[in-house]
């Protein structure tokens, strides 16, 4: 274990630690540009530089200079302001003096560190050089005039995204971040280009010329277009959501999101509903008031037996809102109710049977990784990149039961579906066994479950069994107990449906009846909305609080960052008051009644942030399935859910995607 | 000088490498596992190759070797174009049969290497960074190429022309354009790098090594 002093303060580190890193430790800033902790270190920006006593008279670059014993450092040092402002001299002779029409001023790591070491004038009187910008798709503008050559796009797109489209081309002063001939980043992760990127050379697109980072009002919370629960940061100006950010969580999402996580928001903008409609008897939605859809739909039912309703939930749904539909279905009579709309055959029984047991950063700890009938590529990007880690780290091997898919590593492809899986035999002392939804869809799903039990090492200190959901809502549901009795959903003389936030076409061509009654609750016009009788406007993740579980079982809470739209209520409030109208109200008036009521009910709930243990034990039915063949449920990444469905960025890959694949089919 | 990229219309559909004994060699001077330390053999391979493939003009390397290269190296093609553009020597678009690249650093400049310049625009009758009408000559300026002793100088394809004149140089220019021998290095009476005038020290040792 090294042993330095770093501005005469003594610490001791691991053996490996840069001096960078061992600054941080003691909450000494070192600027750099081209560093970041989770990427390779190229050490070419030189703004790390740091005097070292006991090693050669001149500045060190801290980002690539390891700890050793006995080290003096000096990051404040007379010589350490002579070469950052040299440094500082050379980077600004070329970047543009353009920070008031970018969008990275305000955020803009050279502009900060230019108030620190920039000089006060120019002693460069030649041009400056010109770079043409290019095209990296829909999702991220370039100005690569401002580019000061830190490559960190580079090294993020080939070690995390795993996608090498990126490169630094030419040399001297004609060196420019290019893409081989010219090529759109083809990854589900790109956004990400815009954070690494310390100046404003790559941005944010569709968050061009809209706000600036100071007007912004930051909430954190945490992202529903997944089942991974990325940690993010909502930025709104009055009531309009600007832009999502990551935010660190190393457990989860490290400081990576998905595409769709940060891009999809503008949905939020399109298809709301934002007011009570009922339909009317010609057959028209009609605007209506809370009190006349909360007393057409309370006629309806109160006209009907409690076995004769039947309840859903969707897969945006929070944890709150579908623990009250809940109570107000049990106390009207009635226990039909699922979160399995997509078809799946969870066990509802075993609460280790639905999770993510090796939880997504014990992924790193795998030595073999087996996906069974998911693509994680486009179901949860973040658990992609974290498989990708793993394999980048130790190589660790990689099979794929189910369709043939393209991953950004190497995979053993081993057979397309269940009678693979049968035989499936891997050595290895901790393999993580990934489950996907495509693989429990269908009537052999129960069988396949047991299967993969089966196949799954499960021992001391470690569960290799993991089920990854496709939707946010799905986990915590599935907790909530909003499931049918003995995981049986029967739709015999069901008359009426409470949808909540349900958007699957499925459930309403194959489930619900011509003559049903349908009590629509969400946020957006889409599948649902167009079936339902009754429409209560819910609120979409970005306006309420409320918990999520993500697929690893990690209760999270997201914060309202904006209101909810017009004549919009909280979800769990809407059911609340409909239970009044019921004549069947229910115990809690408030959300801290309602959750410390769950949180007594369900302790895990109580434990925000924190995976709660779980008994491991027999689950699925067994049963012999052949030629089953397994496919994710994800077809288009894009294009999930009824915020990304209204998104027009959104559409936009999906058209910029769609080209590729006519390039691709010739 | 940036590497001017040949234009998608002159770019051949698909490329192959003729001498896959040459390939083989060079992929076994690198461990199996450090394939991609071949790139840059392999990228001077290409433009060998397309030398003798081409009609008019010298060789280069179009993408479809870029492509090539990067799957036998195993290796993304970024990083293959990364290679391919950093390096001057790498001519990425078809160039004249014989590229001058005049050295115009400080000791060559001193030693009248705008003058030498000036002859080889005029001979060819093209600018540097063009390459002549007939496709014989491409002239490009470059940095110093340690040839310095026998300044003024210029490299053309594989080969030093050294203690040059502007009408030498037109001389020399003349010569390759008909196809004709041009003793390579000094074009005085000097042999190697010594001393133009003749040794001043040793010379009993020059005289029986037959250099005085």
């Amino acid at each position: 274990m090294p042993k330095l002093k770093i501005n005469n303060i003594e610490l001791e580190v691991a053996p490996g630690t840069s001096i960078i890193q061992a600054a941080e430790q003691l909450g000494i800033e070192i600027p750099r540009f081209c560093y970041h902790d989770k990427l390779s270190v190229p050490a070419n920006c030189r703004m790390c530089l740091v005097e070292v006593k006991g090693g050669p008279p001149k500045p060190q670059a801290s980002c690539a200079l390891a700890c050793a014993d006995n080290m003096e450092v000096f990051t404040d040092s007379e010589m350490v302001h002579k070469a950052r402002k040299g440094v500082m001299e050379f980077l600004l002779i070329n970047h543009p003096l353009d920070c008031p029409i970018c969008d990275q001023g305000g955020e803009c790591d050279l502009q900060d560190q230019a108030v620190a070491y920039g000089f006060d004038r120019s002693r460069y009187f030649e041009p400056k050089r010109a770079v043409k910008d290019k095209d990296l798709g829909p999702l991220i503008e370039t100005n690569m005039t401002r580019c000061i050559q830190c490559t960190r796009c580079v090294r993020f797109a080939s070690e995390i995204a795993g996608v090498d489209d990126l490169g630094l081309l030419n040399r001297g002063e004609d060196v420019e971040i290019g893409t081989y001939i010219s090529k759109a980043v083809e990854s589900e992760l790109s956004g990400n280009l815009a954070d690494v990127c310390p100046v404003g050379a790559l941005l944010n697109k569709p968050y061009s010329f809209t706000a600036r980072p100071w007007e912004l009002r930051k909430t954190e919370s945490i992202d529903v277009m997944d089942a991974v629960g990325s940690n993010i940061r909502i930025d709104a100006r009055g009531n309009e959501v600007m832009r999502v950010l990551p935010r660190l969580n190393e457990a989860v999402n490290e400081e990576w999101i998905a595409d769709k996580t940060r891009y999809a928001y503008d949905g939020l903008k399109f298809q709301r509903l934002d007011r009570p409609y009922v339909r009317d008897t010609s057959g028209r939605l009609r605007e209506c008031t809370w009190e006349e859809a909360f007393i057409y739909a309370a006629g309806k039912l109160k006209s009907l037996q409690g076995g004769q309703i039947a309840a859903l939930a969707g897969d945006l749904v929070d944890v709150e809102s579908t623990y009250a539909l809940r109570d107000l279905l049990r106390s009207l009579g009635s226990n039909m109710m699922d979160c399995r709309t997509d078809g799946a055959q969870i066990d509802t029984q075993n609460p280790a049977s639905w999770r993510f047991n090796t939880t997504i950063a014990g992924l790193e700890e795998a030595d073999a990784i087996i996906l069974v009938g998911t693509n994680p590529r486009v179901e949860a990007p973040i658990i992609n990149a974290r498989i990708r880690k793993t394999w980048l780290a130790k190589r660790v091997p990689v099979y794929v039961i189910g369709e043939q898919i393209d991953l950004n590593y190497p995979y053993k492809y081993l057979g397309a579906g269940a009678d693979t899986l049968e035989t499936l035999d891997i050595k290895a002392e901790k393999p993580a066994l990934i489950l996907g939804m495509g693989a429990l869809m269908g009537e052999n799903g129960a069988a396949v479950l047991a299967m993969a039990r089966a196949k799954a090492v499960v021992k001391d200190g470690w569960n290799g069994f993991n089920l990854l959901h496709t939707a946010a809502g799905r986990m915590g549901a599935l907790m909530a107990g909003f499931v049918p009795p003995q995981g049986q959903f029967s739709m015999n003389g069901i008359k009426a449906w409470y949808m909540h936030g349900v958007d699957n076409p499925v459930v309403y061509d194959h489930m619900v009846g011509k003559d049903d009654f349908v009590i629509y609750q969400g946020h957006h016009g889409d599948v649902g909305a167009a079936r339902a009788d009754v429409i209560f406007p819910g609120t979409a993740y970005t306006e309420k609080s409320a918990l999520y579980v993500n697929t690893e079982g990690r209760v999270q809470m997201a914060r309202a960052a904006v209101t909810p739209l017009g004549l919009a209520k909280e979800d769990w409030r809407i059911i609340r008051a409909f239970s009044e109208v019921m004549n069947a109200p229910l115990p809690y008036n408030t959300l801290s009644d309602l959750r410390a009521r769950l949180a007594r009910e369900i302790p895990a709930f109580g434990a925000i942030g924190a995976i709660t243990p779980v008994a491991w034990s027999d689950f699925g039915k067994p049963g012999a399935v052949k030629g089953v063949r397994f496919a994710s449920p994800v077809k288009n990444y894009y294009q999930t859910d009824p915020i990304s469905r209204a998104s027009v960025t959104m559409a936009t890959c999906v058209e910029a995607f769609a080209q590729k694949q006519r390039i691709a089919a010739g | 000088m940036k590497p001017r990229i040949a234009p998608p219309e002159l770019q051949p559909a698909s490329f192959t490498f003729t001498d896959t004994a040459k390939v083989a060699d060079i992929l076994s001077r690198y461990p199996a596992d450090r394939k991609q330390s071949a790139v840059m053999p392999l990228l001077d391979l290409v433009m060998r190759q397309m030398a003798g493939e081409v009609k008019e003009g010298g060789g280069w390397i179009p993408e479809a070797a870029m492509e090539e290269i990067a799957r036998i190296c195993e290796m993304p093609r970024i990083k293959v174009f990364e290679v391919a553009t950093f390096y001057s020597m790498y001519i990425l678009a078809p160039i004249g049969k014989y590229h001058i690249q005049c050295c115009t650093t400080t000791p060559c400049w001193l030693r009248g290497s705008s003058d030498i310049v000036k002859a080889c625009e005029e001979a060819a009758g093209c600018h540097v960074g063009e390459t002549s009408s007939d496709k014989m000559f491409t002239i490009s300026e470059v940095e110093c190429l340690g040839a310095c002793v026998n300044a003024p100088m210029v490299q053309i394809n594989d080969e030093y022309y050294e203690d040059l004149t502007p009408a030498r140089m037109q001389e020399i220019m003349a010569a390759l354009r008909a196809g004709k021998e041009v003793p390579k290095g000094p074009q005085i009476k000097r042999v190697s790098s010594m001393s133009a005038a003749g040794p001043t020290t040793l010379t009993e040792e020059a005289k029986k090594a037959g250099v005085a």
